[in-house]
């Protein structure tokens, strides 16, 4: 009884140290600016839509949402194209140099984003792409890439091969039996890592700071407006910048564990 | 595997390779050239980088950072990892709370941060509601270092404590019951079992949580630049303020090289402290 008790208070105290913070902000971003100077006003005592209407609306945040889903959606699109047979060949096949092709895709994970973003732009002015949403997806696939590869192969590998090999027998081709029968048992998970990969380039500051001006991404433009904007501008930044991420990891939870796990091996 | 050794998985590896070498290997040729040019030879920018004094504040920083985090972050995403295992009723809604984090940008973070440990923020309002303090205690600001260092490291452990503790109970499913049960015959106590069963088995998976917690505490960006700016210089905000500030891509690229260089030596002591450990459990 007391066993019980005690793991409770513990396993509400945990909750409460990682929801208090994404609480607090969300509320923060619905207080009305009077509220917000009151001293005596701890929580508000109404809420209010305006800071993130000024937000999106006068602050170009709306602007800004829609290049991260650009830069988002190209650089998923692209790796996913440029990575998914990479992973089906490291499932499917046997052959010499896999193992340090499988190795020197995961030293790149430890490559510090720095290195990439200044000469990519020296490279960008020189053919006239740079500060576009473009270079930035571009960039942001050499991130999400390797993740892509490794997860897709992991991914191909829980399905058996002896699937396809039914259906070549029954006269699909090679790519036949991939496209028809492995690739729909693999949709869910190819879906729950393509949001994993939206989550990275949805996050990413650096890179889209450095490489763009105008055409800023939502983080990139709040890193370069927040901190001389005024407070309730931040939480509302802030609360924008999570919720979709939020509502995303919590469509994929019964991946978190496998995804985390492989692309950290 | 059925399929016969030929070409083909080299033509399946080809675009991610060219891909990776376009976009990882020339960008990493270039800031080698762009770091080691300058108007005073080879070595002109790390000269200016050493003689200025910031760069060896900046490196301290950093590891400072990273070496007061990084314990923290094991130490807690442990205990986390052993609490959440025991599988108690509802474990799975406390194992997707603790997920939170994972998803969240470190610019969140940061404003989450902030907006608690504002003038204004909820810690102040609070403390001056009970009547604790009369005046709003800063935690920002260039007269207030160490405060904002530690609000820093507060929400680094918050933010990236969820990555160990998700890599460490994914560990932790290889522990087998029966051993435990074979422990609890011979009268193990509860640390003994945790000692001399389940370090041992854990240790791969807290190397690679160390091993990846090091290096991306080793590029801490967001966090800082937007809570305490070039108050307290770090490496990557250093690469990113001569980068977009001072527009010397030459300064940036040094910066930016030391960054990679340690990562290496850290990725390279990890492979090398890893393998016989694997070797030993398999």
């Amino acid at each position: 009884m007391l066993k019980k008790f005690l793991i409770g208070f513990v396993a509400v105290i945990v909750s409460l140290w990682f929801l208090t913070p994404v609480v607090l902000i969300v509320i923060a971003s619905l207080t009305p600016s009077s509220d917000f100077y009151d001293p005596q006003k701890l929580f508000p005592t109404k809420l209010t839509l305006d800071h993130l209407y000024k937000l999106f609306v006068v602050l170009d945040g709306w602007k800004a949402t829609l290049n991260s889903l650009e830069v988002a959606g190209i650089s998923i699109g692209l790796s996913f194209l440029v990575g998914l047979p990479a992973g089906f060949a490291l499932t499917r096949y046997v052959f010499p140099g896999k193992n340090a092709f499988r190795l020197s895709i995961l030293l790149t994970r430890s490559f510090p984003v720095m290195i990439i973003a200044v000469p990519l732009l020296v490279l960008y002015i020189r053919i006239g792409i740079s500060d576009t949403l473009l270079g930035v997806a571009l960039a942001h696939t050499s991130m999400i890439l390797p993740f892509v590869v490794l997860i897709t192969s992991s991914i191909l590998s829980g399905i058996s091969v002896e699937y396809e090999e039914a259906g070549m027998i029954f006269g699909l081709s090679r790519f036949g039996a991939f496209a028809k029968i492995t690739l729909p048992l693999a949709l869910p998970g190819l879906a729950a890592s393509a949001i994993f990969a939206f989550i990275m380039s949805w996050n990413e500051v650096f890179i889209a700071s450095v490489l763009t001006l105008i055409n800023r991404t939502l983080p990139a433009h709040i890193l370069n407006t927040a901190m001389t904007s005024p407070d309730y501008f931040k939480f509302a930044a802030g609360t924008v910048m999570a919720l979709p991420a939020m509502v995303f990891i919590f469509f994929t939870r019964k991946y978190l564990m496998s995804m985390w796990g492989i692309s950290l091996k | 595997m059925v399929y016969r050794k030929d070409i083909i998985p080299f033509l399946l590896l080809l675009p991610t390779l060219a891909y990776l070498v376009l976009f990882l290997g020339y960008p990493l040729v270039q800031t080698f050239i762009l770091a080691f040019t300058s108007d005073k030879g080879a070595f002109g920018n790390f000269q200016q980088l050493i003689s200025t004094g910031e760069f060896w504040k900046t490196l301290k920083n950093t590891l400072l950072i990273t070496g007061v985090v990084v314990p923290l972050q094991l130490v807690l995403a442990l205990l986390l990892a052993l609490f959440v295992n025991m599988r108690f009723r509802g474990y799975t809604i406390v194992l997707y709370i603790i997920s939170i984090p994972l998803a969240l940008s470190d610019v969140s973070a940061a404003l989450m941060s902030y907006s608690i440990f504002a003038p204004m923020g909820y810690l102040n309002k609070l403390l001056l509601k009970l009547d604790i303090i009369q005046y709003p205690i800063y935690f920002f600001g260039f007269m207030f270092k160490t405060r904002e260092f530690w609000v820093i490291v507060l929400t680094e452990v918050w933010r990236a404590t969820p990555l160990v503790f998700v890599i460490i109970l994914a560990g932790l499913q290889a522990v087998n019951k029966e051993y435990l049960e074979a422990a609890d015959i011979f009268g193990f106590s509860a640390w003994q079992k945790f000692r001399k069963i389940i370090l041992p088995i854990l240790k791969p998976s807290i190397l690679s949580a160390l091993l990846i917690r090091t290096i991306f505490a080793f590029q801490i960006f967001g966090v800082v630049w937007l809570l305490a700016g070039r108050d307290i210089p770090i490496l990557a905000g250093e690469a990113f303020y001569w980068q977009t500030e001072v527009n010397n891509a030459h300064m940036a690229s040094a910066y930016a090289l030391i960054i990679a260089l340690v990562s290496l030596i850290i990725s390279w002591a990890y492979l090398t402290f890893l393998k016989p450990a694997q070797g030993s459990t398999a």
